[in-house]
């Protein structure tokens, strides 16, 4: 079976000449289905842009990314766009709701993208993450615990096969944080999703079955 | 895709910004709709006689200032057989056009354009009240005389000559030159009345053989080759819709609420054009997200099209509807105003058009917002 998430000689450059930033430095990284990875490191080494080359968001200056049989290197920008719609789910910091929408519209959004495909139930995936009670409310209605938890929901409801979670407590004290990543890791093990977390908080490690750290573009084993 | 999910629910979100650029749209309309039944009650005032005479062309004096033809012309009737034999002319007869000023036997004062015609000629008008024209000294006159209080049966004196004129019948519906009531009359009292002949005078032959224009009727669907038969006549032809120009005050006020009105749509569509701007460049981050998250760049800009078309038909429906009925309340004063549904249809399309193309530009940003903006610190 594939792996999830492959990364493979990953380089990623911004600029040229003399200004070369190097934001990702030969980069290998393999997800498995149901695995929760962290990855940790100080403002700036890379770990966004490592999201945003697995989200297809950015393409590497070199290397292969592949998500099951899909090479995200060669896909034209509308597959990139099909790919992030029906095989990634995101999760934004403060949770990044859009704020004209209910909960439970905020987990219906993502089903209005494109076709159809098999979308879990808006109002038991809310069930799932504790949400359900509060389907009704608004953004603003809504603690930042709560908004994350309607954002996972919303990551989760076209069933990817990788979640990527960009600093998921930042904004949440630090009972909320460790909820939200137990809210996480249970997800991951129980669908069988690829996760990969960045994150500062290190508190919130000993959920993860794997951690990984980031400095200067480069990616190793994280020494607790 | 479904855009409308969230076009909608952010519509009603935002219902009170949405309301206010709405305001702003249905203003515009409630103005465009006024304008617009101005506008034409302007024409109708100006040209309406002319609109109904059932002339093709009009053939003015040779070398004739042509913005001023009706005033300044002056043919001989000679001119009008050459025009009779031109080819695809289905009739041709001495027009005059003159405007005087009058008072009639119970005092009312009344400016007119007296139409001279040739009785019995495909000119000579039908009436809807009284007696069609039998003879000199009588004039028949435009329904809206009437409502001034002139009635068949009344005299109208001219001034100064002391000249008089029986009404023996009304016309159907409003026949107005340069907003001035037409009154028609036989050419030989028109001759009379232009020259300024006064009882007893002597009348030199020449003032009997002047009209001001040879009026030509085609035949239907004909063509007739107006350069040959001013060549023939000696005579300097206008269409009767060129010739509208050629009648007092006609351009200068078309084009002054032609420009009032151009004005308006285009800043309808920079108004629109500005919120949908502000309202995109609020909305990055969400966009970003959005992007993120796999919506297309289609289906965001479906998205904001879908509210700008919403906004703009219901506001311009809310505004059409209040102009409308402040025209009909302006329709019953004395103000030249018309509410014709062509010219509010046409105009309506290009409020709602422009608008739409004004929000189309603005949304046009959303193609240049990077989803990569939605991870990490850059938000």
């Amino acid at each position: 079976m594939n792996a999830a998430l492959t990364l493979t000689d990953v380089t990623l450059t911004h600029g040229d000449g003399p200004e070369t930033v190097t934001a990702l430095d030969d980069v290998s990284l393999v997800v498995e289905p149901g695995e929760l990875v962290a990855i940790v490191g100080p403002s700036g080494s890379g770990k966004s842009s490592l999201l945003a080359v697995a989200g297809a968001l950015t393409t590497p200056t070199s290397g292969s990314v592949r998500l099951g049989d899909v090479d995200l290197v060669a896909a034209r920008p509308r597959e990139r766009d099909a790919v992030r719609r029906d095989r990634i789910g995101f999760v934004f910091q403060s949770g990044n709701l859009v704020p004209a929408l209910t909960a439970v519209d905020q987990v219906r959004l993502p089903m209005t993208f494109g076709r159809a495909r098999e979308h879990r139930d808006p109002m038991e995936l809310l069930a799932e993450v504790g949400m359900d009670h509060k389907a009704r409310r608004r953004p603003h209605e809504l603690s930042g615990g709560e908004r994350q938890r309607v954002g996972i929901a919303r990551a989760l409801v076209t069933r990817p096969s990788l979640l990527l979670v960009d600093e998921p407590t930042s904004a949440l004290d630090r009972q909320r944080g460790q909820d939200i990543v137990a809210l996480l890791a249970r997800e991951t093990h129980e669908h069988g999703v690829a996760t990969v977390m960045v994150t500062h908080d290190h508190g919130i490690l000993s959920h993860c079955d794997r951690v990984l750290e980031m400095l200067d573009g480069r990616l190793g084993v994280h020494v607790a | 895709m479904k855009p409308s999910f969230l076009a909608l629910r952010e519509l009603s979100f935002a219902r009170g910004r949405f309301a206010l650029m709405g305001a702003v749209v249905a203003l515009v309309a409630v103005l465009m709709v006024l304008l617009s039944g101005l506008s034409a009650g302007l024409v109708n005032d100006g040209v309406s006689g002319l609109q109904k005479l059932p002339v093709t062309s009009l053939a003015f004096q040779h070398d004739v200032e042509e913005s001023s033809a009706y005033s300044r012309s002056i043919v001989t009737t000679d001119a009008v057989e050459p025009w009779r034999e031109q080819p695809g002319v289905a009739a041709a007869a001495p027009f005059g056009n003159t405007l005087v000023n009058g008072r009639t036997d119970s005092g009312v004062e009344i400016d007119l354009a007296l139409f001279g015609v040739e009785l019995g000629s495909f000119l000579d008008p039908d009436v809807e009240d009284g007696s069609r024209l039998a003879g000199d000294g009588e004039v028949v006159i435009s329904a809206s005389a009437a409502e001034q209080g002139i009635d068949v049966g009344d005299t109208i004196v001219l001034e100064p000559s002391g000249m008089e004129l029986r009404v023996v019948g009304t016309l159907a519906g409003q026949h107005t030159f340069g907003h001035v009531d037409i009154a028609y009359l036989s050419l030989r009292s028109w001759q009379e009345a232009r020259a300024g002949v006064r009882a007893g005078d002597e009348v030199p032959d020449r003032v009997y053989r002047e009209a001001t224009a040879v009026a030509v009727q085609a035949d239907d669907g004909g063509n007739v080759d107006l350069a040959a038969g001013d060549a023939a006549a000696k005579t300097t032809s206008m269409t009767l819709e060129d010739s509208f120009g050629a009648s007092p005050g006609y351009t200068a006020e078309t084009s002054t609420l032609q420009l009032i009105q151009a004005f308006l749509y285009a800043i309808s569509a920079l108004v629109v054009g500005a919120f949908f701007t502000v309202l995109t460049i609020q909305r990055r981050g969400e966009i970003a997200v959005l992007r993120a998250m796999g919506a297309s760049k289609r289906y965001l800009l479906q998205e904001s099209l879908l509210q700008s078309v919403v906004l703009l038909v219901v506001s311009a429906a809310v505004g059409i509807g209040v102009g409308l009925g402040m025209g009909v309340a302006v329709s019953a004063t004395e103000m030249p105003f018309a509410l014709e549904p062509w010219p509010i249809a046409g105009a309506t399309l290009l409020l709602l058009g422009l608008g739409v193309a004004g929000a189309a530009v603005a949304v046009l940003r959303i193609t240049r917002v990077d989803p990569l903006t939605a991870l990490g610190g850059n938000r």
